[in-house]
């Protein structure tokens, strides 16, 4: 395999490339990414991550990625494949209109986490920003999961159109309810899940009756979740659940007149 | 609620003509007509006649004759009768009004107060039937400079050029998603793109796998409702266009109703079937020029820098000072759609007030480029009331690269404007998901039609550029000169840049 030898390549081992990110343009470093998955290399490990935009974006290979640092705005967008784990935050637009692949994030991840995204799975260890999850869709088999550890932001699920989203609010013990505001405004499909209370209810979203066939679903997320993470997913299962649902599949057709 | 609603046109059936064929009730989609078979007559409801003229133009004796409704409310020029009918709808529906197609409204045409220049004893004109004469464009960002590199007396190009679309004439078919329009259509728009040697914006819809093989002749859209998009959509189309707003509706985004999401549809928009398809109003990724920055690159990183990446903005207030922000923000391409421009369905109230005429968003944008020293860094595209060959050349003169054509289009292929899009119902068979309506649209033919048109536009074109002494359309770009005003004020001869005819 070649390699350019003034690319901070520190350790190439049969499937495991390392990438000294510091100092790199993000121009340069995604296309060192994209080099090496193009070279059948199945692991990246990036250190030294300071806040360069686009890891992954527009990557369609099973490539796995570790991200040391802070990643940069639009991680994974329009991402069809690669799981990325990241030992530290993430800044906006992570996982933006993603196709399939998996976003781990070992910290917390700024505002429109998931925009738009249509499958595969994002798990934040702690908060997410404003409108997560926004637009989310599923189509035919694939359907896109959120799960939030910590708490989220305004807008949360806004127009929503398919897939689950999961907000476990586990860095507020003490809290019972989930205070953002507008949340499920507009949502025409999909779920979300909140762990205890929640105040306010966008206008088209409605609360409805969490039953078996959804715990096992929370359940199963939450196992997920705390694989990831490590938490102890039994005691997160002794909660109660809140379920928002769209109240309609046309949340806009009375509003024309033809 | 008993509708006070007056019909806005009668159908008259000549009685000696009609042969009792009962084309028209097979042809018409609103249910018009009837055959009475006691009175052995076709009986029309004018009260459902939306004025398509397919039963006009169907109807083999050509007995039918549609009518504007001679009974009408007390004349009043403030309280026409749109305005008085608008308002009864509303009060029995309570809801917005909808409306397809562009404004209508009179005067707002600048157009009309153009007029092009030619060559008389001091410069001779080029007979184009004679000469060759230049109309093959490219869109994209242009270096400042270039940089050549000399090895051994061999120069080279050391400037790297930024990706371009290379048109053989500066008509491109504007943006109009699979949904809005039928498959028949969207692939005529496609295919006769693909001959023309120009480009199909394929709109925000997505992009059915059957058309990937027209791939180099689309641009591809990315929506704030993303439908559709994902690498391979990104990649297959030979640029990338951010739709920010749209003439007929800035400000709004778009709904397509569940009604219309179909199961070709809902796979190409990859959404659940059935589900109002939302765009909302901003990109919700998108709340500054740093922002547009962001997807722009986002974009050029998911496609390997290879593509040009358009931005379409309505023409509103401030066009100028946010072109320069797009352009800065890197954008390659700057789409901008005027007033007049059409939809599929948009608020009526929406379409015939807010934004203003491409053709003085056109000028001051260009005009401001050129003033910043960025003119170079972004072709332009003017859209939203280009109706023939010389209002595409007026748009080259005000400064235009290229503009995009979408009712003309539409009109090639067989729509009559009678604005009930949003009904799909289309009896042209063009704006319609009704796979037994679209059949009425052959792709072939509709595509000849397209064809036809773009060739007879750029034949035009080359008559009034050779009759200007141009051998090549560039020449004209932003050449103000050859445009004079007519009937307009010193304030909108200033904005257009434009001298009074005479002067």
């Amino acid at each position: 395999m070649s390699m350019n030898s003034h690319l901070p390549l520190t350790e190439l081992k049969k499937s495991l490339a390392v990438i000294n990110a510091e100092s790199l343009d993000r121009r340069v470093l995604n296309s060192f990414i994209k080099r090496v998955a193009g070279n059948g290399v199945g692991n990246v490990r990036i250190l030294n991550v300071y806040g360069q935009r686009y890891i992954g974006t527009g990557l369609n290979s099973g490539l796995e990625i570790e991200v040391h640092g802070t990643a940069g705005n639009d991680l994974g967008a329009f991402m069809d494949g690669p799981s990325i784990v990241i030992y530290g935050n993430v800044q906006d637009g992570c996982g933006n209109t993603m196709n399939t692949g998996l976003i781990v994030v070992h910290g917390q991840a700024g505002d429109v986490t998931g925009y738009s995204m249509r499958g595969g799975k994002i798990f934040i260890r702690d908060n997410v920003g404003y409108r997560a999850g926004i637009h989310m869709k599923e189509f035919q088999n694939t359907r896109p999961f959120l799960v939030v550890g910590g708490s989220a932001g305004d807008f949360l699920g806004e127009y929503m159109a398919g897939g689950v989203i999961l907000v476990l609010g586990l860095n507020w013990p003490h809290r019972r309810e989930f205070t953002a505001r507008f949340v499920g405004t507009g949502m025409h499909g999909g779920l979300i899940y909140m762990r205890g209370e929640m105040r306010h209810l966008g206008t088209g979203a409605e609360i409805s009756d969490v039953d078996e066939d959804d715990m096992d679903q929370i359940g199963e997320l939450v196992k997920e979740f705390c694989c990831h993470f490590g938490f102890d997913s039994d005691r997160i299962m002794e909660s109660t659940f809140t379920k928002m649902i769209p109240s309609s599949r046309r949340p806009y057709g009375n509003l024309y007149a033809r | 609620m008993k509708s006070y609603i007056i019909p806005e046109y009668t159908v008259d059936i000549d009685r000696d003509r009609c042969i009792r064929c009962k084309a028209c009730i097979e042809q018409c989609t609103y249910g018009v007509h009837h055959y009475n078979a006691e009175k052995e007559a076709i009986i029309s409801r004018n009260e459902e006649c939306v004025n398509c003229q397919r039963c006009v133009v169907f109807c083999p004796t050509k007995a039918i004759t549609v009518r504007k409704n001679q009974n009408s409310y007390r004349k009043n020029y403030h309280w026409t009768q749109d305005m008085i009918v608008f308002a009864k709808r509303q009060a029995e529906t309570g809801a917005v009004a909808l409306v397809g197609m562009g404004c209508d409204r009179p005067g707002f045409t600048y157009w009309d107060n153009l007029l092009l220049n030619a060559s008389q004893v001091t410069n001779p004109s080029i007979d184009p039937l004679r000469e060759p004469i230049e109309l093959r464009t490219y869109l994209g960002r242009k270096p400042s400079k270039l940089d050549l590199a000399f090895n051994g007396g061999e120069a080279a190009l050391a400037t790297e050029l930024a990706p371009q679309l290379c048109v053989e004439t500066p008509i491109l078919f504007a943006a109009m998603s699979y949904g809005a329009i039928s498959w028949n259509a969207h692939h005529a728009l496609a295919k006769a793109a693909s001959e023309l040697g120009i480009y199909f914006n394929i709109g925000e819809g997505g992009l059915d796998r059957r058309l990937y093989r027209y791939g180099e002749r689309l641009i591809v859209q990315v929506a704030s409702g993303r439908f559709g998009v994902h690498k391979e959509y990104l990649n297959v189309g030979a640029a990338i266009e951010i739709k920010i707003g749209q003439g007929a509706k800035p400000g709004i985004g778009g709904h397509l109703p569940g009604d219309k999401v179909n199961e070709d549809i809902a796979r190409t928009r990859m959404i659940p079937l059935g589900t109002d398809a939302l765009s909302p109003a901003p990109h919700h990724d998108i709340y500054s020029i740093e922002d547009l920055k962001q997807l722009i690159y986002a974009l050029k990183e998911a496609t390997d820098y290879r593509k040009p990446v358009a931005v379409k903005i309505a023409a509103v207030h401030n066009s100028a000072p946010i072109a320069s922000g797009i352009v800065r923000a890197g954008a390659d391409i700057l789409a901008i759609d005027g007033f007049r421009g059409a939809t599929g369905a948009a608020p009526k109230i929406i379409r015939d007030n807010v934004g203003i005429p491409i053709e003085l968003a056109l000028a001051s944008v260009d005009q401001r480029l050129h003033e910043e020293n960025i003119r170079d860094e972004v072709s332009l595209i003017a859209s939203g009331g280009i109706r023939n060959s010389a209002d595409v050349v007026k748009a080259i003169a005000l400064g235009a690269d290229a503009v995009y054509i979408g009712t003309a289009a539409l009109v090639a292929m067989g729509c009559t404007l009678c604005q009930r899009c949003y009904s799909g119902k289309c009896p042209w068979g063009i704006t319609t998901t009704d796979p037994e309506i679209s059949r009425r649209l052959n792709p072939e033919v509709a595509s000849r039609r397209l064809v036809n048109l773009v060739r007879a536009w750029s034949i035009e074109i080359k008559e009034m550029l050779g009759g200007m002494g141009m051998n090549a359309v560039e020449s004209l770009r932003g050449n103000r000169e050859q445009l004079r005003g007519v009937r307009l004020t010193d304030t909108e001869l200033g904005i257009l840049g434009v001298k009074m005819a005479g002067k």
